[in-house]
């Protein structure tokens, strides 16, 4: 850490670091959010700071305060002076943020998460996604007022052009003894547990693709009859 | 003529779809250690676009963190990554002490650093180990993960655990060193740079070998610093960053090691930094073993902070008390916000946590290695073969608790 880097960005920024701090030896500048990615520029391409090493972009959830909920930091190191500098800056909530990515390569990921965990969106990146979530997961679990015990809903499968499946498999897959003839086994007829086992002793019909094929479609006929008829008795 | 040959003849049949071709790998392949999916387009054998997609094994750490006590993060923490749990729980301990202000007996920072330069070993010879086993050759991958399990059997003698400890504490560690801790250690020092010197016989003259680590994956210096490598893997692309060199900690600038630097940032780089750290780690310990006292107190002598002796929590009242309130409330940590950072096995291990004064961290965030040498493994991939993804992705060392957290 290194106390002339934060004073150098004070005499660039002026008024727009918004204050300092060296708490535990940890040089630190907060600026506005406006100059956000102008501080970050100056800190890669200045030529007496020249930090190319990122290290780490992160956030953290104030959700009380009232003026910007969000702080965003970022760490980063010189390759050639060892020194190490950490940038603040506060974001309200749903303002965007500046994107650093074309700076630093490694801020990509490091605001794909922050995307993903806080919903603080970047201006201009080139591939905001969540990260370590899936799309469909409904809110920002790292926000304070995200229950950690949060239930998510169940995500239907999705729709994909040009593949046809059934879920787990496709009618024509999977091991033909493992398709549990439910018809004999309710009448008593299948005893075995293994259906291996019950295929080898000749106690199971081994169903071929076609009457599998059979018997799912007549389950989802009867399913969506069985659902046709409650939304008519429920009108 | 057979009907297959006529079929072979005619050219026209034999135009192959000049499309790239979409595959996907994982998140569950048998031949990637790691959970992790790559969406890729391939132009015949060719990687012409790649989609790394981490997070299949997230579990809310950082979430998790942030509704229990401070001492309760060690369990959490020995999951990060897994194959050198004592490193993280060393930085956890780091980080806290450094907010609170204190700092741990020496014999305890020699303590951790022995335990922690174990653990950096076993992690090195599984991660090589494991690179070779990916090239088809199993034999040296079981020849050094018995390393690992002479090192796991000390480190059960003195934590009770081969894998995940909790073995660190705030403000000193769960429990002394053992009677034959240093003696045991100094019966491995010899075996360790055995079996490196037997790894080095096995491997380094091998031509497949050779042909599939050499020049493969390549990432430059400058990718490494933009993309915020760390560790091995920044080291091999000639960057001579190691924190515990840089920003020593504990007591680190009492050692005498050297930081191994590659030139080319290719798989044989990485393979053969990680070699030598092994040999530098052996001389850290034994220098700490030579300098480490023998007697002394491990913990701090702060009841607010460290768990009363147990003798003393079922005798006495004011240690049940104690006891209690540690664990029901956690220690109290001051206001403030710091950030920690350690050399854990695969580079720059960060704590950034933020107190609001209370028995419950207001925020962890972990920086996790891994995370930022996978985001440049796309540059690693990009143009290179299918086939090299395997042997690269290994030498990556991606360990999945760490990266997805």
């Amino acid at each position: 850490m290194s106390q002339a880097v934060v004073d150098r960005l004070s005499t660039e920024l002026g008024e727009r670091i918004l204050e300092t701090s060296d708490a535990f030896g940890e040089h630190e500048a907060t600026v506005a959010a406006d100059a956000w990615v102008e501080a970050a520029r100056l800190l890669k391409e200045d030529d007496a700071l020249q930090m190319d090493h990122f290290i780490d972009l992160t956030a953290i959830d104030y959700p009380e305060r009232a003026s910007a909920r969000f702080d965003v930091t970022l760490t980063t190191r010189s390759s050639v002076s060892g020194q190490r500098v950490r940038l603040r800056t506060r974001v309200k909530e749903g303002e965007k943020l500046g994107t650093v990515s074309g700076l630093w390569m490694g801020a990509n990921w490091a605001e794909r998460e922050v995307y993903d965990m806080f919903g603080i969106e970047f201006r201009d990146h080139p591939d905001l996604r969540r990260i370590l979530l899936y799309e469909e997961f409904v809110g920002h679990p790292l926000r304070k007022d995200y229950p950690i015990d949060k239930a998510q809903p169940l995500v239907p499968y999705r729709e994909v052009s040009d593949i046809v499946k059934l879920p787990p498999f496709g009618i024509e897959e999977g091991q033909p003894f493992a398709r549990i003839d439910w018809e004999a086994r309710l009448a008593g007829r299948d005893q075995q547990v293994s259906p291996a086992i019950g295929v080898q002793q000749g106690q199971r019909r081994t169903l071929s693709d076609s009457e599998a094929a059979e018997q799912i479609q007549a389950r989802i006929d009867a399913r969506r009859a069985a659902e046709a008829a409650e939304e008519g008795s429920g009108k | 003529m057979e009907p297959a040959d006529e079929l072979l003849n005619d050219q026209a049949s034999l135009e192959l779809d000049a499309d790239p071709m979409r595959l996907n790998m994982g998140p569950s392949h048998p031949a990637m250690h790691g959970t992790i999916r790559m969406v890729m387009d391939l132009d015949g054998e060719n990687v012409i676009n790649l989609d790394v997609q981490p997070g299949y094994l997230h579990r809310g750490f950082e979430k998790s963190c942030e509704r229990g006590t401070w001492a309760q993060v060690f369990p959490y923490a020995d999951r990060l990554n897994y194959v050198s749990p004592m490193l993280n729980n060393v930085g956890w301990s780091l980080a806290v002490e450094k907010l609170l202000g204190i700092e741990v007996p020496e014999r305890c920072q020699y303590y951790r650093v022995v335990l922690g330069e174990l653990s950096r070993i076993a992690d090195h010879f599984t991660c090589n180990g494991a690179s070779a086993m990916e090239l088809g050759a199993f034999t040296p991958f079981l020849w050094l993960l018995k390393v690992r399990d002479w090192v796991w059997d000390i480190l059960e003698r003195e934590t009770g655990a081969r894998m995940t400890h909790s073995f660190g504490r705030i403000g000193g560690m769960a429990a002394p060193p053992t009677a034959t801790f240093k003696d045991d250690v100094r019966q491995l020092i010899p075996e360790i740079y055995k079996v490196v010197k037997e790894t080095e016989i096995m491997l380094l003259r091998n031509r497949i070998f050779l042909d599939r680590m050499q020049g493969v994956g390549v990432l430059t210096k400058e990718q490494a610093l933009s993309y915020g490598c760390t560790g091995p893997v920044a080291r091999s692309t000639g960057i001579p960053y190691d924190v515990r060199k840089d920003h020593p900690y504990m007591v680190y600038d009492r050692f005498d090691f050297d930081v191994p630097v590659g030139e080319d940032g290719d798989n044989w780089d990485r393979f053969m930094v990680r070699l030598e750290e092994i040999r530098q780690s052996v001389r850290i310990i034994e220098q700490a073993l030579e300098q480490m006292p023998d007697d002394g107190a491990v913990n701090v002598d702060d009841p607010r902070i460290v768990y009363p002796d147990k003798s003393e929590v079922y005798t006495t009242i004011e240690a049940t008390i104690a006891h209690f309130k540690l664990v029901m409330e956690g220690l109290r940590v001051p206001r403030g916000e710091v950030y920690s950072f350690t050399e854990g096995g695969n580079g720059e291990l960060g704590f950034h946590i933020v107190s609001d004064g209370s028995g419950t961290p207001y925020r962890v965030r972990v920086r996790p290695p891994c995370w930022y040498n996978l985001a440049a493994s796309r540059e690693m991939l990009l143009g290179g073969m299918i086939a090299d993804i395997i042997p690269t992705f290994g030498s990556v060392n991606m360990i999945g608790g760490e990266c997805d957290r």
